[in-house]
This record gives structure tokens, sequence and C-alpha cells, in this order.
């Protein structure tokens, strides 16, 4: 393909929704342009399995404001049940605690938030289950891994390697249990008078609205999805969850009057997903100059029993590095919890963590620098699918970042640096995310009173798309980037894929740049207002693997006495293609990165075994990073144009800044301690239990 | 229902409010304020965050009946005549926001911090602004728009008195 002669690609430009965010302007879903909307409030079982038998509205009825109780009894029939997540209020079945079974239409929020509190509910309770563990006897193998990829792979003989090498390793390591936790509660705004209106805080207007219309059994032409501005997402938001169902039903019970549904952030813990938590069992076989000659991770985690999610938390072992002997596998424990789904880098966020770990326990072993021990195995191409690598520039990454980070003056001996009451040691670990890009997508472009103007029914998560995609259609157009508007978030546009998998740009902008390229075959340069038009993108050709790729380093600060973690410093070097705005980036890396840091020493989710519900369900107990928290954050990136990936050169960006980041803390904790701790959170209990007095 | 009379980013508003409502769904559901956001319910993350006399407070940790006789500014009342505040204007040239759903409560607070602390050093505002949280997460943006923002406020250096240049513009109720 191409490349774009780039002037508008690569600046420093100010987000074009700054203004409106500052003055807290921009609308959310919950701020549908309406008259006077009732307000929905969700009614949740409060067992984990079993049956409702009964549930008593009188009282609820009864309260001054009610419009309408919604059950099981009386909910609408759905016109597709296949996706038993958003089967809701079909059937008096309870597949995990907090499930929906009901919900309160009122005048206020007051009233229908009180009024689902009064719903006398009685269960047929059945025994549950909700505890993962390896053990498990019922462990089974999913016919694919999240989104389509093979659930085993193997390479050569790993058994006899491990058998044969003389290095070897073999050690098992756990992820928690996350939650999205975007700052913006999942909402929707419903409006239905004879056709749909929702804004609903989406990743995917299009998405959204072609499961909504499957659901209810709706043409497209009856439903329209509006999100122009998302409070993060995340993942959680990449597809409709339970409630926008209900809140669609609450609609069609009130028309022509809007209904509104804002979950509590408690009720996001049980309806809107959550990552696994993961067991990995990580093994490495090496020669005594840390050539790996086998590398494999076998993974244990969950889903819910109504419905398969898959973490891919394997895929990363299969691209890393190079072995001649190779094995990963996923197995399944089916549980009655809620559904998982996509977290910021599903599978090589928590993939990633294992092994990293597992490689600075091995250069550990051996003697040698955990940099080095990642150089010496870097595979000319891609391990898993034999493809030349698009790029490839980890190694570069690592140097970079060795020398920003002081890397070289590292004493590698664990425990030995003392500052007062501190204990002082670094880590490093690898970062790596695929270069995704949809198949699907449309831009128009326009020529508007003197303006350009791009159309695509495109996301912004936060993450800049309504200032970077004007950024490439300047340069593809040719024009000055102040000429071009460009219009996102409604279904009324242009389709557009989901903002997940870090395609955003990739995607978008590649139906943005044909259509600019179409734009000017038509019309020239002196185009009339009113020409317009439309350009897709194209799937990617399949010649290459293409990923991006990064290095994170970091200081960690250890208590002595207390075991408390501290970190001071974390620096991260990538190598993401070209970089459409820095501004936009840095920010995309670093809170990446923090996420990291947040995943690494303070959050979990505490599934309770006993009644089936996550203990921690609000912001007092589900801890996330704070300002006081993170030291100095940085990110950089080298130079890399990719040819390959699509016109702009450019790679995803928002999710790989989490990635290894929890590795290269708990890597920088052991060697500030010589504790090494394989279950996240590295909290200071697990720390301090192996820290000895002195 | 008890009637309260509330002063909200320089406008005047007598309205009747149950005993339960919340400041923040006052603001948000009966006056249309809807800069300020819900993010937790649970006092944790600050994204409710307004001024109740000047000093910060998370809007749904209080009633709408609390903050009667009160005057209250929210983030929609900080900018004067279509010019930022210098907080906004520090976050909005700093890029100290993402998806923006913290970013009122975080100025909100900032500018408390600053008066108390017109000139704090980095730890104070990362300390100042533990109780707001930030998911995407800027915080080193947010710091350093907060410490720029003590620059450019300098040497009038003191929060900026949001009421006392406003005179009450009209009366009204907030019914919708």
């Amino acid at each position: 393909m191409t490349a774009l002669h780039s002037r508008a690609i690569g600046r420093d430009l100010l987000r074009r929704d700054g203004r409106l965010k500052v003055t807290g302007t921009a609308p959310y879903a919950y701020e549908g342009p309406l008259g006077k909307p009732a307000y929905c409030h969700l009614i949740q079982a409060t067992i984990a399995r079993g049956r409702v038998t009964g549930m008593d509205t009188t009282s609820a009825q009864a309260i001054d404001g009610v419009i309408t109780v919604l059950t099981a009894d009386n909910a609408e029939r759905l016109a597709s049940t296949e996706d038993n997540e958003l089967a809701v209020l079909q059937s008096d079945e309870v597949a995990f605690r907090g499930q929906i079974i009901g919900a309160v239409i009122a005048e206020t929020s007051e009233v229908a938030r009180h009024a689902a509190g009064t719903v006398q509910v009685t269960y047929a309770q059945e025994p549950h289950d909700v505890e993962l563990s390896v053990d498990r006897a019922d462990l089974y193998k999913p016919y694919k891994i999240n989104p389509a990829y093979p659930t085993d792979t193997a390479d050569g003989d790993v058994a006899a390697a491990m058998a044969s090498a003389p290095v070897t390793l073999e050690n098992t390591y756990t992820t928690a249990m996350y939650h999205n936790n975007p700052m913006e509660p999942h909402t929707t705004t419903a409006l239905w008078d004879g056709s749909l209106t929702m804004w609903d805080s989406t990743q995917g207007v299009h998405s959204a609205r072609s499961v909504i219309a499957r659901v209810f059994g709706f043409d497209h032409e009856q439903v329209r999805v509006v999100c122009p501005y998302v409070g993060g997402g995340f993942g959680s938001k990449g597809t409709p969850h339970a409630h926008v169902v209900v809140a669609v039903m609450a609609a069609r019970a009130t028309p022509g009057r809007a209904v509104k549904l804002a979950l509590t952030r408690q009720q996001m813990f049980f309806l809107t997903g959550y990552r696994t938590p993961t067991i990995q069992k990580m093994q490495l076989a090496a020669d005594r100059d840390g050539h790996l000659a086998a590398i494999a991770l076998d993974v244990v985690e969950q889903t819910s029993r109504i419905k398969e999610f898959a973490e891919q938390t394997g895929m990363p072992t299969r691209s890393m590095y190079a072995a001649p002997n190779r094995r990963t596998t996923h197995r399944l424990a089916a549980l009655d919890v809620p559904v998982p789904t996509w977290m910021r880098a599903p599978g090589e966020c928590p993939g990633m963590f294992g092994p990293e770990v597992a490689l600075d326990e091995l250069a550990e072993q051996l003697g040698l620098d955990p940099i080095e021990l990642r150089i010496r195995n870097e595979p000319s191409v891609d391990p898993d699918s034999g493809r030349p690598w698009s790029s490839r520039n980890l190694i570069a990454c690592l140097r970079e970042g060795a020398e920003r980070f002081g890397w070289a003056e590292r004493d590698p001996a664990p425990g030995v640096r003392r500052q007062g009451d501190w204990l002082v040691g670094t880590g490093v670990a690898a970062s790596v995310y695929p270069t995704y890009r949809m198949a699907v997508s449309t831009a128009t472009l326009r020529y508007e009173r003197s303006r350009y103007v791009v159309e695509i029914g495109a996301a912004d998560l936060g993450t800049g798309t309504w200032t970077t995609l004007p950024q490439i259609a300047a340069d593809a157009l040719g024009v000055d980037v102040d000429d071009v508007d460009a219009r996102i978030g409604d279904t009324d546009y242009p389709i557009a894929s989901v903002a997940g998998g870090s395609s955003g740009m990739s995607t978008w902008g590649s139906a943005i740049v044909e259509a600019a390229r179409a734009f000017r075959d038509k019309f020239g340069t002196d185009p009339a207002d009113g020409d317009e038009a439309e350009g897709s993108v194209s799937p990617p050709t399949g010649k290459y693997a293409m990923h991006a790729f990064g290095a994170q380093f970091v200081e960690a600060r250890v208590h002595a006495d207390t075991g408390e973690i501290r970190v001071p410093r974390l620096l991260g070097v990538f190598a993401a293609g070209r970089i459409i705005n820095p501004r936009t980036a840095r920010s995309q890396f670093i809170g990446g990165m923090t996420m990291g840091l947040s995943m690494a020493l303070h959050e979990q989710s505490v599934l309770d075994p006993r009644f089936g519900h996550v203990v921690n369900h609000d912001f007092a107990d589900y801890h996330i990073s704070v300002c006081a928290d993170v030291g100095d954050v940085q990110a950089h990136w080298i130079d890399e144009y990719d040819p390959h990936v699509n016109a702009m050169g450019s790679k995803g960006i928002g999710e790989i800044g989490i990635v290894g980041t929890a590795a290269a803390v708990v890597n920088a904790v052991h060697h500030a301690t010589g504790v090494r701790v394989r279950d996240l959170p590295v909290t200071l209990d697990k720390v301090l239990a192996q820290l000895t007095p002195n | 229902m008890t009637r309260i009379t509330v002063m909200v980013d320089g406008v005047s508003y007598v309205d009747d409010v149950e005993a339960r409502t919340l400041l923040v769904y006052y603001l948000r559901e009966k006056l249309g304020k809807i800069g300020t956001v819900v993010g937790c319910d649970t006092s944790n993350c600050g994204a409710c965050t307004v001024h109740l006399n000047g000093r910060s407070v998370k809007s749904c940790s209080i009633f709408a009946i609390q903050a009667d006789g009160s005057e209250i500014t929210t983030i929609e009342g900080l900018a004067r005549d279509g010019q930022l505040h210098p907080m906004q204007q520090a976050f909005h040239d700093n890029h100290a926001l993402q998806c923006g759903f913290c970013t009122p409560g975080m100025i909100m607070q900032a500018i408390d911090l600053l008066g108390d602390d017109p000139d704090p050093d980095e730890q104070r505002v990362r300390e100042g602004l533990e109780g707001n949280l930030c998911r995407c997460t800027g915080y080193q943006n947010i710091v350093r728009a907060v410490l720029d923002a003590a620059q450019k406020m300098k040497p009038a250096a003191s929060a900026p008195d949001e009421m006392s240049t406003r005179q009450p513009s009209a009366v009204a109720g907030g019914g919708n």
C-alpha cells in the first residue's frame, strides 16, 4: 500500500474534545437530550444458583411515583435468547448472584431505587459452585479461545526437553479476578416511539445496534445508537450487557417517554464483565547460555455456566520467544459466576505475567542479565504462524529502555540494597500486543461549507479519536488538519468496528484513507459543496505477523519492617509503528502502565465462595491506584514505521501499556527483597512473610 | 418535601426536595447540572465534587437539604464569559484528561487544594487528589496541570472566590 505523506500525523495536537470535558459539557449516555424521562433501577438475585419462586411487587407498586415493575412474569419475550447473558427476564432461573431478576420504572431515580428494594423475592436455592482450581475434575477444553484462536498449540516435545536440558524451571503463577471499572458507570438512556433511540455508553454504536436488533427482532433501521463520548470502557463496554436489554424493555413499557438506567458501581461488579482469574503453569528449559529449548504455558481459568468466554492467556507465549519445543493449553471451569469479558489487553495482559516472571527467574538461575536472556531468544519469524514479522523491535525497546533507565549500573544480586528503612530493586519485563485491523468499517468524506467532514460511527473512549481521525484525513487529503471535522459515535454515520483490540486507528483510519483517495479521484482538488465519497477498510493480507512490542522498567522500594511496596519509577519504551499524535499516544501508554501498576499492587476482586459474590464490590474496597501511588511514569517510543500494517504505518497503542507491567513490578520487588511473589497482587503480607528479619 | 434555597453557579433556586435526595441528584436531575457526574455512589471516586460555600464536597455524600442556604459552584460555573478558569485551562493545555469523566471532580478538588496551599509541591498535589480516581489513568498529566495552574494563578494565589463577583442573575425553580 502507498504510504501517506505525513504532515498532520505525528503532530502533538491538543485534543478537540478537551474544552467540552473541562467545562463539564461533554454529554455522556445519561444526558440524552430529553424532556421528562423515567428512571429504571434493577432488582438482582441474592442467591448464586436456583430459581425465583415468587416476586411480591405489591409494596413497590403502591409507592407513589412507581410506573411499573418488570419481572420475568410480565417482561416481553425476546426474539433471540441465543446469548444467555442477554436473555434477561425470560425465565425463573438464577445462574449467578446479582443476576437481573426485575426492574422498577419510576418518576425519579430515588423512587425507582427505593421501590426496587421493597420487592419481596423467594427462591428455590440450589448449591452453587464458584471456586476455581487446577484440581477440578470438570475442567474442559473450549472449542476456541477469544476471539477465534486455537485452544492449544504444540511443537516438538516439551517433556523431553524438560528432561534433558541442563537448566529448567517449572512454576505456577496466578493473576487475580479484575473488574474493568471505567469511571463512567454503564448507562443507557432509551426512547421507544415505534423505533428505538439509545444513548448508550458503548465502545461501538454499530455493534450495540446489531446486538439489540437481534435480541429484540428489530430491523437495523429501527434502531439508532448514539454515543459521542464514553467515560472509559477498557473492554467492558465492548458489547451490550444485560442491563441494556432491560433499558430497552423499560423504554418499550413507557412508549414515547425515555427511560434512564445507570448501573451503580456495585452493580457493575455483577453485570458488566470482568477479567477471569488465571492459573498459569509455566515450564522453561534452556542450555547454560540461556537459549530456550522449551517454553510451555498451561492455563486454567474460569467462565460462566451460562456463557463461555475463554481468555486467550497463552497467546503471547506462542509468539514471544524462540524455542524448538513449545506448548500452550487452555482449560476452563464453568462456574456459577457472572460472565467474564474483555478487559484491557485480554490474553496478553494476564498472559505476560507468568512467562515474564519465569524468564526473570530463569535469568537468575543462569546468572544472566534478564535483558540479555530475552535478546538471546529473539525469534527471526513468528514461532506461532511461521510468518515473517511486519516489524519487530523488542530488542531496540529493551536497549533504549535500559539506557534511559540506567540499567547498566544494576547489581543483579537480590535483596542487598538498603536505603534507610527501604529495600530497593529494579526489574524489567517485555510487552507485546497484536496489531489488529477489523474487516468492516466505512467512512464518508464530504466537502461541506468549505470544510472537509469525515463521518464514521467510531468511538472515543478517551483515546483521542476526535482528534486523531482528522489528522489522518488531513494527510490523506493533503489539506490542513484545521480544515477537517470529524463526526463519530452515531449509527447515523457509516458502520465502524468496535473500539477494541487496539484496532480503532488501524481500522477506521484505513477506511478514511480509502475515502479520501476516492474523494480525490472523483472530485480532484477543487471540490464543490456537497461532494462526497466513501471508502472502506480492506482485511489484512495475512502475509505478516503484526505486533507492537515494548519493554517496561520498574524501580520498587519495599519497607524492610512493614513490607509496604512503593513504585517511584516506571519507564516504558514501545515500538508501535508511527505515532499519530504524541500527546494522546503518550497518555495511552502511561495510562496503561499505571493500570498495570494498579493490577500489580492493588487490584483484586475477592469472590466469597459461600455466597458467590465479589465482596469488595465498590471503590471503598476494590482499590485502584491514585495520584499518590504513582511516581515518575515515563513512556517513550522508538521511531518505527511499519509499511505492512496499514496506510498510516501505525499500530494500536491502547492496550500494550498494561502488558508486562505487573511482571516488571514483581521482578523489581524480588530484586529489592529476594522474595519471589508469584501470585498477584503483590501485597505486603506476601512479601513480609518471607523477609528476613534483621 | 422540604423547601430549600440555594445559589448554584450564580443562579438562585428555590425548590421542594425530598429529604433523601442527594445533592448530586438534585443538581443533575432537577437543575440539569449534568457536568457533575456520579462515579461510585460510595464517596470514593470524587467525580461528583462541587464547591459548597467555597469548599469542596463530594455531592453524592450530602443531602440536598443540607445545602439549604448555601452557594454551590459546579464545573459548569467556573468559566466566565467563555473564559476558562485557569485550572480548566491547565487541564486542557496539559492533556490532563482522557475520557473526561473524572475531570470535573478533579478540577473542583484541585482548586480547593490550591485554596489551602497556593504553591504546593508535587507530593502535596498527589496527596491532595487522593480522593479522586482516574481510571484512564492520567495522573501524571493531572499533577502537571495542577502545578501549572498554581503558577498561573499567582500572585493572587488564593483559590478564586467564585461568588464574590457574581450577583444572582435570576431566581428560578429548578423543575424540569
